[in-house]
């Protein structure tokens, strides 16, 4: 069984490397938007070394890091549960002996895995070059960024799957797609670090799922965690990890029972 | 007057598009709020950590990014070329409309648009507006239409490269993501300019002007001695990049042979 999986990510890794043109585009756009939010933060330090207990290398290592990880983390899984709702294949999909949504988000991590091998680590290795930012040496911080961005993987997928779903009861969805990206970028902490934001507003993030997807793992590589700060977090992820599964079981339960195939 | 005509006519038949699809519209319009928010709240937090950004107070800068929100909801609204090559080119739509009498862009534009993004401007006066309110501006009796001016120059320069970069299409019907890549770009020129290192200030000046979208006829509104020189050349800057991308676009038609048989 888990061979048909991974098969599944060589598959979806071999079409991208077939669709070459997509990535180079993409690596552009990652280091344009790299590009701008180094600059914007570097304006804002100004003079100062530190602000809000963040030294301005810190910070561009965060940049850095933090859109390197959405190279990884980031998947069009909502995008393609929405389409092959809507055209109706997912009926086709549905008779197929193995757990659709688990086909999906082994797809995406197929992609995620090229993306990481072919775009994120060589570009790391160049932004470094180019931008004056600091990445730690020693192993243990590496392995928990390693894990971190893993469950960073998961999260970010499970909220896509879910506004995925939400296609069996919205006709059309592409509003929600589009909205759910746009926030998901503010409230991951991919933007703006989460604890800069004002206070309120960082205890409210605290308690949602978001900061799994990007403030977790690009503050562990950046800034250094203590050890027990570390678990912290890894612990809150982890646990949305477990969590998420419970609506998109009974998403997945429900949208089942009421599928309706348009013009089947 | 034909073209008018025409416009009056497409306007309505979009309306009824979507006017069958209303919680659509909705939605439409409430993530492209949302959208406009998300970069608000940027500025923002970032102010909440410092009193200014190269120089520009908090004020200013959200005066900026409430500007550059008018000429960019008119390149929204009417320059939705993103799926050009897949629609027009590989699906063959291109061959209908050079049959037809009226100019050829014309018509993909009148086919493509959608004229609610118009209501980023809405947005970018409320933004404006309470960022004036904050500030003390001298405005002058001459503003108003160097306003106009400058919304016409910045939505010019955007409609003109990406006009240029559709008509990419027409020459060869594989596929670029080069629209992708300039809408990111286009993201530079919401902020002040002097954020940037040198090079990307003069990339952004002289080889894709998008800072004449937004910073320079933006900051040049809330003082007059700053960057004039730049902000008065906008439409000019607006009227070559647009002439630019009809040219290439009316040559790549006398080119273009159709992609099946």
């Amino acid at each position: 069984m888990l061979n048909t999986y991974l098969e599944l990510i060589r598959i979806r890794f071999l079409m991208m490397l077939a669709y070459r043109v997509n990535y180079y585009s993409g690596m552009i756009i990652y280091s344009l938007n790299i590009g701008v939010y180094y600059f914007l933060w570097m304006a804002i330090y100004g003079e100062n070394s530190t602000v809000n207990g963040t030294t301005a290398v810190q910070m561009a290592t965060y940049v850095a890091v933090a859109w390197m990880s959405r190279a990884f983390y980031f998947n069009n899984l909502d995008r393609e549960i929405a389409e092959e709702i809507r055209d109706g294949t997912v009926a086709v999909q549905l008779i197929r002996p193995y757990h659709y949504l688990l086909v999906k988000c082994f797809q995406g991590l197929g992609e995620g895995l090229f993306r990481l091998l072919l775009f994120s680590v060589p570009g790391l290795v160049i932004v470094s070059l180019v931008f004056p930012i600091h990445l730690p040496t020693d192993a243990g911080r590496w392995l928990g960024f390693v894990i971190s961005l893993i469950f960073a993987f998961v999260i970010n997928s499970q909220i896509n799957v879910l506004t995925g779903l939400m296609a069996f009861f919205i006709l059309n969805n592409t509003g929600l797609i589009r909205a759910k990206r746009v926030l998901v970028d503010l409230l991951s902490g991919l933007i703006i670090p989460i604890h800069f934001f004002p206070e309120w507003a960082g205890r409210v993030l605290s308690y949602l799922p978001f900061q799994g997807i990007s403030y977790v793992p690009s503050t562990i590589l950046s800034r250094g965690l203590p050890m027990e700060e570390l678990f912290r977090y890894l612990g809150i992820q982890l646990l949305w990890g477990i969590l998420l599964w419970i609506p998109i079981q009974l998403l997945w339960m429900t949208a089942r029972r009421r599928l309706i195939v348009q013009g089947g | 007057m034909f073209h008018v005509k025409l416009f009056f006519h497409y306007f309505m038949q979009y309306l009824k598009i979507r006017m069958a699809y209303r919680s659509d519209f909705l939605v439409q319009l409430a993530t492209d709020l949302l959208f406009q928010a998300v970069n608000l709240v940027f500025i923002l937090v970032v102010f909440s950590h410092t009193t200014e950004l190269s120089g520009w107070t908090r004020e200013e800068v959200i005066f900026i990014y409430g500007y550059f929100l008018v000429p960019f909801s008119f390149f929204s609204a009417f320059f939705n070329l993103w799926d050009f090559n897949e629609r027009y080119i590989i699906k063959g739509e291109l061959d209908r409309v050079l049959t037809r009498p009226a100019h050829s862009l014309y018509q993909v534009i009148l086919e493509t648009m959608t004229p609610e993004s118009l209501t980023g401007a809405v947005t970018g006066f409320m933004v404006m507006g309470w960022a004036v309110k904050e500030m003390e501006v001298d405005f002058s009796w001459y503003d108003p239409f160097l306003f106009i001016l400058f919304v016409a120059g910045g939505a010019a320069i955007y409609a003109g490269i990406y006009i240029l970069l559709t008509s990419i299409s027409l020459y060869s019907d594989s596929k670029t993501d080069i629209q992708p890549i300039m809408y990111n770009v286009g993201n530079y020129g919401r902020y002040p300019i002097n954020v940037y290192n040198r090079v990307i200030q003069l990339v952004l000046t002289w080889v894709i002007p998008f800072a004449f979208v937004g910073f320079y006829p933006a900051s040049f509104l809330l003082d007059k001695e700053r960057w004039m020189t730049f902000a008065l050349l906008t439409p000019l800057v607006g009227a070559v990049w647009l002439m630019l991308g009809v040219a290439v676009w009316n040559r790549g038609i006398r080119n273009y042979r159709g992609a099946g048989n």
